[in-house]
């Protein structure tokens, strides 16, 4: 069992939904990354996303696609993200998921960078530009270790597409909540709530729901249906805006407190 | 049994698929069945025929150039795309998808331009059609595209500026799957190269194949037999997969695809991805890229917009693997002397694109046989690059 699969019963057992943060790695810098990691741990942030900067992010809108230009401007890459969840794993055991493009995998070596993230301590990956069907030589080696692959079900998906996907995915299924790129957005459709319940019928595994999640109205509401919310941009956003503030680890902490709190209280 | 290429799934070998979000994929099957359908109606390829002959001015004719034959000692036709309406190849493509764009029920156009030929040739096909158009084209290609926008904006599109990344060609790609991923339902993505996920790069080189059709046609009129060389530039690669792919099965003729040098051979002063690049993932589509130590995307340089571009479509990629095609570098300035000198010895500007697969021929000169016959797809006019050429005068 890996840390997801373990968070998952553990939330199951108190009866809570999921919160899942993600923060771009090495934005505004990788000690801040690590800073975070901990402070969004502490602040009730059940599994956390780490993005991995791409130079070409098709599936971002403007708040993530400058945070990972920010990130490359700063040299991160995926050595030095290794040796920042090597750092993180001394001090907490919060299920860490890494947001990717392909090609940093691919250029990396498909099969030592699962090793490495095993190694290093990364539980699941989550590619934005990986369908199942391109996936093979992820899963060959994904699933001879204990590194979740985590697919994408879309507004748009197809029910065999959805099943595909669900059949495909471990540790957890991200639903996307609306036809576009990540991005703060104020409200989501109704119809957000079937699709999810439409996914829960076709399969066990837990269902969370990233893309446009902003504020804790919204993520309150999302909890009452999906196993987990995936909030991305509106922490990024609020990184961009402190990014020389001294007090970015507090204002990302009371955030996440929030945020945390609407979406265990439902 | 010989194994037919792509796949089902859209792959060459190791190259190709389709590696894009979620979202796209059922976008993706919509469209790979609708091309099929239109495919085989008889009344689809008819109304395709028709604008290509009636509007765009097809067939465009094989010229035997004879001063510059001369001067560079052997036989060189020029396949005149640059004579079509718009000024080159690109609006073969444009017809053949806005028709089929409409055929689906799609309302709205939308896309990428770097040395905005595609653009125009877009916004063109949106005007005939009478459907809404953008098109997202790079900050810094704007600047030394003035005419091109110009233009699309006279057509009634509207010209969104791309500001992030490099302000090319591939952050154009990239704004414009951002656009189709949020508006899929509704806006068709006419992709401009043999480049992007499947099927895309099978639609434009089946729209662009016309050319290598009409060529192979014409050059065994002119000739009685085929040539020895076929000769093209390769940015993404439409008007190279368009003459190349209907000469594939003659084995005695040479393809030749020209790539940009650019400035030299270090990372990011040119746009020679087959040459230089590596195996990637780019834009939906897995093939040789230019990029880092890290797998980031590269930028690139070349005097030709159209060949500023840090991949290739992976058709391409496959045909230089299995050595069927063979892929040359000439750099900025040899395909600047090809500018001048087409211009001088027969009247014709060439596009700074097409001038690079002139400059190949001429720096091969002394390679040739006697009796060789050379074609070079002479893409595009070169009106657009006068403001850069001018630069060089």
């Amino acid at each position: 069992m890996n840390r997801i699969e373990k968070k998952w019963k553990e939330l199951k057992r108190k009866g809570l939904k999921a919160f899942i943060a993600f923060v771009t790695a090495g934005d505004p810098s990788l000690q801040d990354t690590y800073k975070l990691v901990l402070e969004m741990e502490k602040q009730g942030a059940d599994i956390i996303e780490l993005g991995v900067p791409f130079s070409d992010p098709i599936a971002d809108g403007p708040v993530i696609q400058a945070s990972a230009q920010r990130a490359l401007l700063k040299g991160v890459n995926l050595n030095k993200i290794f040796q920042l969840v090597k750092e993180l794993r001394k001090k907490t055991d919060v299920p860490l998921v890494f947001l990717s493009y392909y090609n940093p995998i691919f250029h990396y070596g498909v099969k030592k960078f699962v090793e490495d993230a095993v190694r290093y301590g990364i539980d699941g990956v989550i590619v934005a530009d990986l369908p199942p069907e391109e996936a093979k030589e992820l899963k060959i080696f994904s699933s001879k270790k204990w590194l979740d692959t985590i697919f994408l079900a879309a507004p748009t998906s197809s029910k065999e597409r959805l099943i595909k996907v669900a059949k495909e995915s471990t540790g957890f299924i991200y639903c996307v909540s609306v036809a576009g790129v990540t991005g703060v957005r104020n409200s989501l459709a109704q119809t957000l709530k079937n699709r999810v319940q439409d996914i829960k019928r076709i399969t066990k595994k837990p269902v969370a729901v990233g893309f446009g999640v902003s504020n804790t109205k919204t993520a309150k509401w999302v909890a009452s249906f999906a196993d987990g919310v995936i909030v991305g941009s509106a922490i990024v956003k609020v990184v961009k805006d402190n990014l020389n503030s001294k007090d970015l680890i507090g204002k990302i902490g009371r955030l996440v407190e929030n945020l945390a709190l609407s979406i265990h209280k439902v | 049994m010989k194994k037919i290429l792509p796949d089902t799934k859209g792959h060459w070998g190791k190259f190709g698929g389709k590696f894009v979000p979620e979202t796209l994929m059922v976008a993706l099957e919509e469209l790979s069945s609708a091309y099929k359908e239109a495919k085989k109606d008889k009344k689809f390829s008819e109304e395709v025929d028709y604008f290509l002959r009636q509007y765009v001015g097809r067939p465009s004719p094989l010229y035997y150039a004879d001063r510059f034959s001369k001067k560079v000692g052997v036989k060189v036709y020029l396949k005149r795309e640059d004579l079509l309406h718009t000024g080159a190849h690109k609006i073969n493509n444009t017809i053949g998808q806005a028709l089929l764009a409409k055929r689906m029920g799609k309302k709205r156009l939308i896309a990428e331009t770097g040395a905005g030929q595609h653009g125009v040739a877009t916004a063109t096909v949106a005007a005939l059609l009478g459907m809404p158009c953008d098109v997202y084209m790079g900050e810094d290609d704007i600047a030394r595209q003035k005419l091109n926008v110009f233009k699309m904006r006279l057509l009634g599109t509207r010209v969104v500026p791309v500001k992030t990344g490099s302000k090319t060609l591939k952050d154009a790609i990239n704004e414009a799957l951002r656009d189709w991923v949020t508006n899929v339902r509704t806006t068709y993505y006419l992709l401009g190269s043999v480049v992007g996920p499947y099927p895309y790069p099978v639609i434009v080189r089946d729209f662009q194949s016309v050319i290598g059709k009409e060529t192979r046609r014409q050059i065994r009129k002119l000739e009685g037999r085929l040539p020895d060389y076929v000769v093209a530039c390769v940015g993404g690669g439409s008007n190279s997969m368009g003459i190349f792919y209907p000469f594939l099965k003659d084995k005695k003729v040479k393809l030749i695809g020209v790539e940009a040098g650019g400035l030299g051979l270090a990372l990011g002063k040119h746009g020679a991805s087959l040459n230089k690049g590596t195996e990637g993932v780019l834009h939906g589509a897995k093939t040789y890229i230019l990029q880092d130590k890290d797998g980031q995307i590269a930028p690139t340089h070349s005097v030709a917009p159209g060949l500023d571009y840090s991949g290739v479509g992976p058709e391409h990629a496959y045909l230089k693997e299995t050595g069927r095609a063979s892929y040359y570098i000439v750099k900025d300035k040899d395909a600047l002397d090809a500018f001048f000198m087409l211009s001088r010895l027969e009247g014709i500007l060439p596009a700074l694109e097409s001038s690079h697969a002139l400059a190949w021929v001429r720096n091969f000169s002394s390679n040739f046989k006697k009796n060789d016959v050379v074609v070079v797809n002479l893409s595009g006019r070169g009106d657009k690059d006068v403001d850069i050429v001018e630069d060089y005068l």
